[in-house]
C-alpha cells in the first residue's frame, strides 16, 4: 500500500510537477489547489504527507497548516512547506503554525523526493 | 522533464503574465492597494519559482530582482511609482518571449533583461543601501548537492529535540536513519528526562541522543539532515577526528555493545566510552601482536619468554629492601611482645596478623635474592675441559640440579671453593686414561655436579669416580706434617676431612692446578664462613663425594636463643641437635675437665659462660645445648634455653667482622641485641687452646 500525499498548490504546473514526481517515486498523491479545496480533501483519505505552497488565493498555507494541525487525524502528520529563499520569515511562521520542514521553491524533482523521503522515508 | 508537464507550465506562466499585466495597470490607479500588489507578488513569485523547476533558469533569474523589489512594496518599504510600473511591464513582455524555446535555449534580449535587472537593482539599492544579500544563483539550493571531501570525519553528535517535536510531524527515528546513512554510527537514545506516568504526556517527546559517526560528508551536510529540526532542538555537532588514533579500524558493533550496557553513563558523551574501548582495544591488539610474535618464535621461545617476566634491579637495592624488611621484622617482634605484655586481645590479634604479613613478606623479599645455581655450574664445563687438557686427562662433566635456588651472596661466594674442589677432583682423583684402562674403567673420567635442596639448606655435591682418596696416603702426610699425633685414632670421615686442614697436601708433586696445600683449606674456611659444613666419603679405586651443605640464605639465620647472664645469643640451629642440663653433680664427676655423659657417651663441652668471662647470676642448674661439627658432638653451656628463633642476621660491620667466634648479631623483640654464635670457630679456637695446654702439660 503505497503512501499517500497531498500537495495543495494554486499553481496546476507546480502541483502537477510534484505529483508527477512522486508518483514516480512510488507514493500516491491527491492535489488541491488551495487551503480551502485541501480542507475538503483532508478527510477522504489517510494522508502520510502535505506538502503545501504558502502564497495560495482563498486560505494562505500557514492558515491552512494550523487549521490541519488541529484535526485530531493530522496532529502528527508531517507538513512540508513550499516557500522561496526570499521567505525566510515565512518559514518561522510556518514551524510555529506546526509545519514540519520546507522545500524551496525552485526545486528539482530530485530533491523534492529527498525531502520527502527524510520526512516520511 | 516530459514536454506535458513543460508544456503546462508555459500555459500557466502566459496566464500569469496575463494576469501581472492587468494587474499593473490596476496598480497604476490604485498604488496603495495591497490586495492588488500582492497578488503581483505573487505571479511574479510562481513565474520565477516554477520557471527554475521547468528549466527555464533565464525566467527564474531575471524575474528574482524584480521579486525582490516587488517583496519590498508589499511591505510597505517601497512605494509604487510610474517607472516600477513601466519597467515591470517591460519585463513581463520579455519573460513572455522568453518562454519561446528553440531547442534547449530560450529566446533572450540580453540587452534589454540586462537593462530591466539593472535599473530594478538600482531601486532596490537606493532603497536598502545596507541591503541584506539578495541571493539570486538559482543553484545555491537548499538540498543541492554539495561536493563533500572525501576525507574521514568522525562526529559526535547529540541531539536533543524539543518537547514539540511530534507536534510538528517530525519522527525523530527518521533523521537518525538518515545520519545512518551517512556512514558508520553507534548511538545511544536516553529516556532519563522521561516523568512518571501521571506526569507524562505522550504528545511530548522526552527523548534524546548521542550520536558517533564516522563519515565522508561535512558537517554542512549533518547540519542539513536536522534542518527543520534546528531551532527548536537542542544541537552539538563536533568534529571529534583527532580524538580518534589514527589508522584505527573501529569495530562499530563491538563498540555499540559496550555503549548499549552502560548507555546512562553517557547522557552528555559518548568521549568517556570512546577512550575505554580505544584503551581496551589497544591492550588487545599488543596482546594479538605479542601472541603472534610468541608464535613466530621458534627456539628461543623460552628465553624471549623470560626476558620479558623479569626485569634487572641492582643487588644494592635488593639488599636494602632486604635490611629494611629486617627492621621491619624487628620492628614487628616488639609490636608482639608489647601487645602480649599488655594483655589486650584486640592488640594482640593486630600484632598475630602484622606478624603473619611480616613473614611473608620477608619470604618474599628474600626470594628475590634467589637465583638458580645452574648459571655457576655451566661455567665449571670451561673449567673442566681446560684443566683435563691440561693434565692430560679426558674428563667429562655433567651436573643436576641446576634449578635449585640459593641466595645471591651464596652463590657468589661459593664460586672460588667449587673451582678448588674441582680441580682437586680432576688432579688428585681422576686417573690419567691409561691409568683407569689399566683398572678396568672407562678412559674418560666423569665429574658430576649435583644441587638439591634439604630443608632449609642446599647441598652440593662434588662426585667424581677417580682413584678415591688413599687413606694411608693421608694419614702418613697428616702425621709427617704435625697435624696428628702418630698413634691417632681417627674413623674415616675424620680421616677424610684432614684434607682441609691447613698445609696438607698429598700430591706427589707440585702441580700449577693444585698441590701446595692451600687450596681445600680455603675451602673449608670459605664453607664455613657461609655457615656452610663440607664433608667426605670415599672410597678407595672408585671415587670421591665431597659434600657442601649450605643455608638457604644468609640473610636470615634460624637460631637456638640462648642467655648467659643478662646476655642473649643466638646460635646457629642447622648444627644443633639436642639441648640437657648440666647439673653440679655432673660438674663434680668431670673432675675439672668439661665432659659430660650423654646417655654413655662423653661429649665435651665449652663453657661459653668462662669463654665470655662472664661472673654475674650464674645459675645452679646450666643448660649444655649439643651441636654437631665436624662430626664430633660438642656442647656449648649456656644459663636458659628460650628456644628457637628465626631472625634476620646484621653484620657486626667493619671495625668487628673479625672477632673470632661471633658470625653477627641481630635484635630482639625489645630491642636488645644478641650476637650470633660461630660454633665451628669456637669449637676449632677451644681445640687449638686444649693442644697448646696439652703440649705444655707434656713439657
Amino acid at each position: 500500500m503505497p503512501k499517500t500525499i497531498m500537495t495543495v498548490d494554486d499553481s496546476a504546473s507546480v502541483r502537477q510537477m510534484v505529483a508527477y514526481t512522486l508518483k514516480e517515486a512510488g507514493y500516491s498523491v491527491v492535489e488541491a489547489c488551495d487551503g480551502v479545496d485541501a480542507l475538503s480533501k483532508i478527510d477522504g483519505d489517510n494522508f502520510s504527507l502535505i506538502i503545501t505552497d504558502l502564497n495560495m488565493p482563498k486560505m494562505d498555507g500557514i492558515t491552512l497548516i494550523k487549521e490541519l494541525r488541529v484535526k485530531p487525524k493530522i496532529k502528527f502528520t508531517p507538513i512540508l512547506m513550499l516557500t522561496t529563499e526570499s521567505q525566510n520569515e515565512k518559514k518561522m511562521e510556518g514551524k510555529t503554525a506546526g509545519a514540519t520542514g520546507w522545500i524551496v521553491k525552485p526545486f528539482k524533482p530530485e530533491q523534492l523526493v529527498a525531502v520527502v523521503k527524510k520526512v516520511i522515508g | 522533464m516530459i514536454d506535458s508537464l513543460q508544456q503546462a507550465f508555459i500555459e500557466e506562466t502566459r496566464e500569469l503574465l496575463g494576469e501581472l499585466e492587468i494587474t499593473l495597470l490596476a496598480v497604476e490607479d490604485a498604488p496603495t492597494d495591497s490586495e492588488l500588489i500582492a497578488k503581483l507578488f505573487r505571479a511574479l513569485h510562481t513565474i520565477k519559482g516554477s520557471s527554475a523547476m521547468f528549466g527555464f533558469d533565464d525566467i527564474a533569474l531575471f524575474t528574482h530582482d524584480i521579486e525582490t523589489a516587488y517583496d519590498l512594496i508589499r511591505n510597505g518599504k517601497l512605494g509604487v511609482t510610474k517607472q516600477i510600473i513601466d519597467l515591470t511591464l517591460l519585463a513581463r513582455d520579455e519573460i513572455s518571449n522568453m518562454l519561446v524555446k528553440t531547442g534547449n535555449h530560450t529566446q533572450i534580449n540580453e540587452e534589454n533583461t540586462k537593462k530591466i535587472i539593472e535599473s530594478f537593482r538600482e531601486i532596490v539599492s537606493g532603497f536598502n543601501k545596507t541591503g541584506k544579500k539578495q541571493t539570486g544563483d538559482v543553484a545555491e539550493q537548499q538540498g543541492s548537492v554539495k561536493k563533500s571531501n572525501e576525507k574521514l570525519h568522525y562526529f559526535h553528535i547529540r541531539f536533543v529535540p524539543g518537547r514539540d517535536l511530534f507536534l510538528t510531524g517530525t519522527n525523530p527515528l527518521m533523521l537518525i536513519e538518515e545520519l545512518r546513512e551517512m556512514g558508520n554510527l553507534v548511538l545511544s537514545a536516553h529516556f532519563d528526562k522521561t516523568p512518571d506516568f501521571a506526569n507524562l504526556n505522550p504528545e511530548e517527546c522526552y527523548c534524546y541522543w548521542n550520536v558517533f559517526l564516522k563519515t565522508t560528508k561535512s558537517l554542512d551536510d549533518l547540519q542539513d539532515v536536522f534542518i527543520f529540526v534546528a531551532d527548536s532542538s537542542e544541537l552539538t555537532f563536533e568534529n571529534i577526528s583527532n580524538e580518534i588514533p589514527k589508522d584505527f579500524e573501529i569495530d562499530f558493533a563491538k563498540l555499540q555493545n559496550l555503549i548499549s550496557q552502560n548507555a546512562q553513563n553517557y547522557t552528555n558523551d559518548f568521549r568517556a566510552v570512546l577512550k575505554q574501548y580505544f584503551t581496551v582495544e589497544k591492550q588487545e591488539k599488543i596482546t594479538e601482536v605479542n601472541t603472534t610474535l610468541k608464535q613466530t618464535q621458534t627456539s628461543n621461545v623460552h628465553s624471549e619468554a623470560d626476558s620479558v617476566s623479569s626485569i634487572r634491579v641492582s643487588s644494592e637495592k635488593l639488599d636494602e629492601l632486604v635490611n629494611l624488611v629486617g627492621e621491619l621484622v624487628t620492628i614487628q617482634a616488639t609490636l608482639s611482645q608489647v601487645a602480649l605484655s599488655n594483655n589486650n586481645n584486640d592488640m594482640i590479634s593486630i600484632a598475630e596478623e602484622v606478624e603473619r604479613i611480616t613473614w611473608s613478606l620477608r619470604d618474599s623479599a628474600l626470594n628475590i635474592r634467589m637465583l638458580p645455581i645452574g648459571s655457576t655450574f655451566s661455567k665449571f664445563k670451561r673449567l673442566v675441559r681446560d684443566l683435563s687438557n691440561e693434565l692430560g686427562k679426558e674428563v667429562e662433566l655433567s651436573t643436576d640440579g641446576a634449578a635449585t635456588e640459593l641466595d645471591k651472596t651464596v652463590i657468589e661466594k661459593l664460586n672460588d671453593p667449587l673451582i678448588h674442589i674441582i680441580r682437586n677432583s680432576i688432579d688428585h682423583g681422576v686417573e690419567s686414561p691409561e691409568e683407569r684402562m689399566k683398572a678396568g674403567k672407562p678412559s674418560i673420567g666423569k665429574v658430576h655436579l649435583s644441587a638439591s635442596q634439604s630443608g632449609g639448606n642446599v647441598l652440593i655435591k662434588i662426585i667424581d669416580d677417580g682413584a678415591g682418596l688413599n687413606k694411608e696416603a693421608i694419614r702418613e702426610k697428616a702425621i709427617k706434617s704435625g697435624i696428628i699425633a702418630e698413634n691417632a685414632e681417627l674413623t674415616d670421615s675424620e680421616l677424610y676431612t684432614l684434607i682441609f686442614a691447613p698445609g696438607f697436601s698429598t700430591a706427589k708433586k707440585v702441580t700449577s692446578v693444585s698441590g701446595r696445600g692451600v687450596g681445600m683449606d680455603v675451602v673449608r674456611r670459605a664453607i664455613e664462613g657461609l655457615r656452610g659444613s663440607v664433608q667426605v666419603s670415599s672410597e678407595l679405586g672408585k671415587g670421591t663425594v665431597i659434600t657442601l651443605k649450605l643455608p638457604l640464605t644468609l640473610a636470615i639465620i634460624d637460631g637456638l636463643l640462648v642467655k648467659i647472664g643478662s646476655d642473649h645469643y643466638v646460635l646457629p640451629l642447622s648444627s644443633i641437635e639436642e639441648c640437657i642440663e648440666l647439673t653440679q653433680d655432673d660438674v663434680k664427676k668431670a673432675h675439672g675437665r668439661h665432659v659430660v655423659n650423654v646417655r654413655g657417651g662423653i661429649i665435651p663441652y665449652i663453657n661459653l659462660r668462662e669463654r665470655f668471662k662472664i661472673t654475674e647470676n650464674k645459675p645452679k642448674i646450666e643448660q649444655i645445648v649439643i651441636a654437631a661439627i665436624n662430626n664430633h658432638h660438642v656442647g656449648f653451656v649456656v644459663d636458659q634455653v628460650f628456644g628457637q628463633h628465626q631472625t634476620v642476621l646484621k653484620s657486626l660491620g667493619k671495625y668487628y667482622e673479625k672477632v673470632e667466634g661471633i658470625s653477627g648479631a641481630t635484635i630482639l623483640g625489645d630491642g636488645t641485641v644478641a650476637l650470633i654464635l660461630d660454633i665451628n670457630k669456637l669449637t676449632e679456637n677451644e681445640e687449638l687452646e686444649e693442644t697448646k695446654l696439652a703440649s705444655n702439660s707434656i713439657k
